[in-house]
């Protein structure tokens, strides 16, 4: 069988168009930047009739060029998927074939936009997303890791192979080589190639994705339950409480990340059980977090607020035991039979680890969030109508703190994820084999002068995702904003 | 003002010796120093031997105690042999009696040695440390410029077309972390298969097989453009975004100020508005953002400094990590941790000058 090229069939006509198309765009952005530094804005004019109107000048023309080539790309851009997804790698090459095995991601990323806008008005902030532009781009390519992520690591939808199986034959084979003794029912190519031990990259890319999909906003989540349970108190009591957190939140962050992980995530210091004993003492911020935040609203109300929390925590603490406690491991509280489920070794590090570095720093935003929510009025009232502190921390200043919040969460998964492809990339923590986007970068770059493509799709993916979150934090910025 | 830099130099103080007492802790512990022995002596050591091998050498001896020598407060360990042969942590096998000194560390300005490398960790740090300074300066003057008038440019005129590529330039460049950057450098622009620089050798544009070198190792003693210019870029190009959106929202703030519409109402031209008026204030936000960033550039120095190959800091560090070369993770440390808390009160410092409504209480 023959290879597949990058655009099959249909790229002999849609290709040139397409690099036509791109050229000129470039030309047209480029004049724009530099006629918007030269110009001088719009310039009014007065029609005879009395009304005024824009003249369109040289700036104008390149801006609406832009928008038009623009738009036009991302036609052909559609075409390609369009094609691809019906006619497969046989019309469409190595796009098709992708296209085609991400069809599921297609069709909920457009179910959830179509939803999306059709409802904005009612969703509040999330619906308000939909007004930028910005946003929208950074939303859908979050979305589209998160979509291909959860299927291809729940449903193993999108992957064509074992992401672990050695294929005799493929080591170190460019993208679109037909597989080496292919059976029937076997997809019959490795689309983006074989990395240096003969497995496929585009299933690897995927399950990476999951891995990716699954720590970072968990990790980021704890970080903040942290950071804002040991905040709201510093700022809000202040005194000597938030200058003994201050100060252990400036040690942490006066370490070097790289060092940090270094010391914590070495074979040696895990069987020493420190890791275990810092996951016991992080994760019990969640449980806390919510008790306090239940009962400050309930107490009032004994007969909801007992049986409220039992519940709730006897659910909280069984997950809890059961993510800290692990037959092997140091700490091992809960016998066999009640524990839900073992987190590997590894990941647990990692996880730790890099809860551990984030959350000073959501610390110091929250502490600085509280320090100005406190004088306001509606705290004031709180005060008078004799409420207690963690009331008004939890129900009066964090909902009035959510903007910023929100808007730092989404920038600090995408840090989160930048931290795990470097743990990835120093070998730390995740066994070699993972298919993490960090460490197939770590593992491809000792071969990165003569074979590129096991590492490009692992490194543009990281990129692609951390610049949605980015656009999309952005995007959620300037919405909040505007109230 | 100098109580403020005394105080603040306590608090230095205080974080480096908490920070430091954190490594000791962590790299002495047990397991830690029986893989230390198993590395020294050898692979298949029994419990005992790994004893034997820790106990002479002050190892198992109390963490406080341990810490104490490492500063030079407390004395060093001496051990006298069954044959009477006299050893210590403070002087060499055959030094004679009366020279020996019971008191060496940190105060005493002895920094150890290093179990891996084979020499003084002091020296060892400083001549890494000056490779490392080459790599930043240069990676600074990049960095830096670039930055504010991207910054500078984009925060002019808000909302323009300009505004708007230059604030998705600088968002995509805090997306792309050093190690993907890095591989994708290489890639497009050292990769003699792939890329540009086949093309470029096939027109003859060029000498050798790629336009850059993938390796920086030969940058420490002779850097040319050929084999420093990807690591620079590498780490520029990722504190760059930061520095130019922070110095954008500054501009952009004091183009809408009253005394910028005063000046335009005045009838001065925009230019001399962008150069005389809103850049001296422009500049204070960007200086703080700028000694904050430097820290972290240290992270992406290890990164780089390991991509590269290039033996500077980073990669000492690297080394003395992996390896749990106590003592040279000791020193890395502590020139780090003084080198964030610097800058720290250097951007404090110089904020209040650079900004008179800012006053230290």
């Amino acid at each position: 069988m023959e290879p597949l090229t990058w655009t099959g069939a249909v790229g002999q006509f849609l290709d040139p168009v397409a690099y036509v198309l791109a050229i000129v765009f470039a030309i047209a952005l480029l004049a724009q930047i530099v006629l918007s530094v030269v110009t001088s804005g719009a310039r009014v004019v007065t029609n005879p009739d009395g009304t005024l109107s824009s003249a369109g000048g040289p700036y104008d023309l390149a801006a609406s060029a832009v928008r038009w080539i623009g738009l036009a790309l991302l036609v052909v851009a559609i075409l390609y998927i369009g094609i691809g997804v019906v006619g497969g790698p046989g019309a469409v090459g190595i796009v098709g074939g992708m296209a085609q095995q991400l069809l599921p991601v297609w069709i909920a990323l457009i179910v959830t936009f179509v939803v999306s806008i059709k409802y904005k008005r009612k969703l509040g902030l999330y619906g308000k997303l939909f007004d930028s532009t910005v946003g929208m781009i950074g939303f859908a390519l979050v979305m589209f890791w998160v979509f291909a992520g959860v299927m291809a690591g729940v449903f193993d939808w999108i992957t064509t192979h074992d992401s672990l199986s050695q294929v005799s034959g493929m080591k170190n084979k460019g993208p679109g080589t037909p597989l080496f003794g292919a059976e029937d029912g076997e997809y019959a190519w490795y689309l983006l190639g074989g990395d240096n031990l003969a497995r496929d990259v585009f299933s690897r890319l995927f399950k990476g994705a999951w891995v990716v999909v699954q720590i970072a906003p968990l990790a980021t989540l704890f970080a903040f339950m942290v950071g804002i349970t040991l905040g709201l108190p510093a700022g809000y009591y202040g005194g000597r409480l938030d200058t003994i957190l201050s100060f252990l939140a400036n040690l942490i962050l006066a370490f070097p990340v790289i060092l940090l992980f270094y010391l914590l995530v070495t074979p040696e210091i895990v069987a020493t059980g420190i890791p275990n004993y810092m996951a016991t003492v992080l994760f019990v911020f969640p449980l806390v977090f919510v008790a306090v935040l239940l009962n400050s609203r309930f107490y009032t109300q004994p007969s909801l607020r007992t049986p409220l929390l039992i519940v709730v925590l006897g659910v909280l603490g069984w997950i809890y035991l059961s993510l800290i406690s692990d037959a092997g491991s140091k700490v091992a509280v809960l016998p066999e039979f009640l524990d839900l489920f073992d987190i590997p070794a590894g990941i647990l590090v990692v996880f730790v680890s890099v809860v551990f570095v984030n959350a000073p720093t959501v610390f110091r935003i929250v502490r600085g969030l509280a320090l100005d929510i406190k004088t306001r009025d509606y705290v004031a009232a709180a005060q008078t109508r004799g409420e207690g502190p963690w009331y008004i921390m939890l129900w009066e200043i964090l909902p009035n703190a959510r903007g910023p919040l929100i808007v730092d969460f989404c920038l600090r998964i995408g840090y989160t994820t930048i931290l795990l492809g470097t743990l990835g990339f120093f070998g730390l923590g995740l066994e070699s084999e993972s298919p993490d986007w960090g460490t197939t970068i770590n593992t491809g770059r000792q071969l990165i002068r003569a074979y590129v493509h096991p590492l490009l799709p692992p490194a543009i993916s990281l990129m692609t995702l951390v610049l949605g979150l980015n656009l999309l934090a952005d995007g959620l910025r300037e919405e909040s904003l505007k109230d | 003002m100098g109580l403020f830099i005394l105080r603040r130099l306590g608090v230095m103080i205080l974080t480096a010796l908490c920070l430091t007492f954190l490594v000791f802790f962590l790299t002495n512990l047990y397991p830690n120093l029986e893989k230390l022995a198993k590395t020294q002596g050898n692979f298949r050591m029994s419990e005992e031997e790994v004893q034997s091998w820790l106990e002479p050498r002050g190892f198992t001896d109390p963490m406080l105690i341990k810490y104490g020598r490492w500063l030079g407060v407390v004395p060093g360990w001496v051990n006298e042999d069954e044959d009477g042969t006299v050893t210590g942590k403070c002087f060499a096998p055959n030094t004679p009696e009366d020279e020996r000194s019971s008191f060496c560390g940190v105060i005493q300005g002895d920094w150890g040695y290093s179990l891996v490398f084979k020499d003084d960790v002091g020296g060892l740090v400083m001549t890494r440390l000056a490779a490392t300074g080459k790599l930043m300066g240069f990676v600074l003057l990049l960095m830096v410029p670039l930055s504010l008038i991207v910054g500078v440019l984009a925060g002019m005129r808000e909302g323009s077309g300009l505004d708007r590529s230059l604030s998705t330039f600088s968002i995509a460049t805090t997306a792309t972390p050093e190690y993907v950057s890095g591989v994708v450098f290489i890639a497009l622009l050292a990769s003699s298969k792939f890329g540009v620089s086949p093309l470029l050798a096939e027109w003859g544009w060029i000498e050798g097989k790629t336009l850059f070198s993938g390796s920086a190792t030969k940058a420490i003693d002779d850097a040319t453009f050929a084999n420093f210019t990807l690591p620079v870029l590498t780490i520029a190009l990722y504190g760059m975004g930061y520095i130019a959106r922070m110095t954008r929202a500054s501009m952009t703030e004091v183009m809408t100020a009253q005394y910028i519409r005063t000046a335009r109402l005045k009838g001065v031209s925009f230019g001399n508005i962008v150069m005389k008026h809103a850049l001296r204030n422009a500049l204070i936000a960007p200086f703080t953002v700028i000694m904050l960033q430097i820290p972290w550039l240290l992270n992406g120095v290890v990164i780089v400094e390991t991509l590269f190959n290039y033996k500077g800091f980073g990669w000492l560090l690297v080394q003395a990590a992996g390896n749990n070369d106590i003592e040279l993770l000791l020193a890395v440390s502590v020139v780090s941790v003084v080198v964030v808390l610097i800058t720290q009160l250097i951007s404090d410092i110089g904020y209040v000058f650079l900004n008179p409504r800012i006053r230290i209480s």
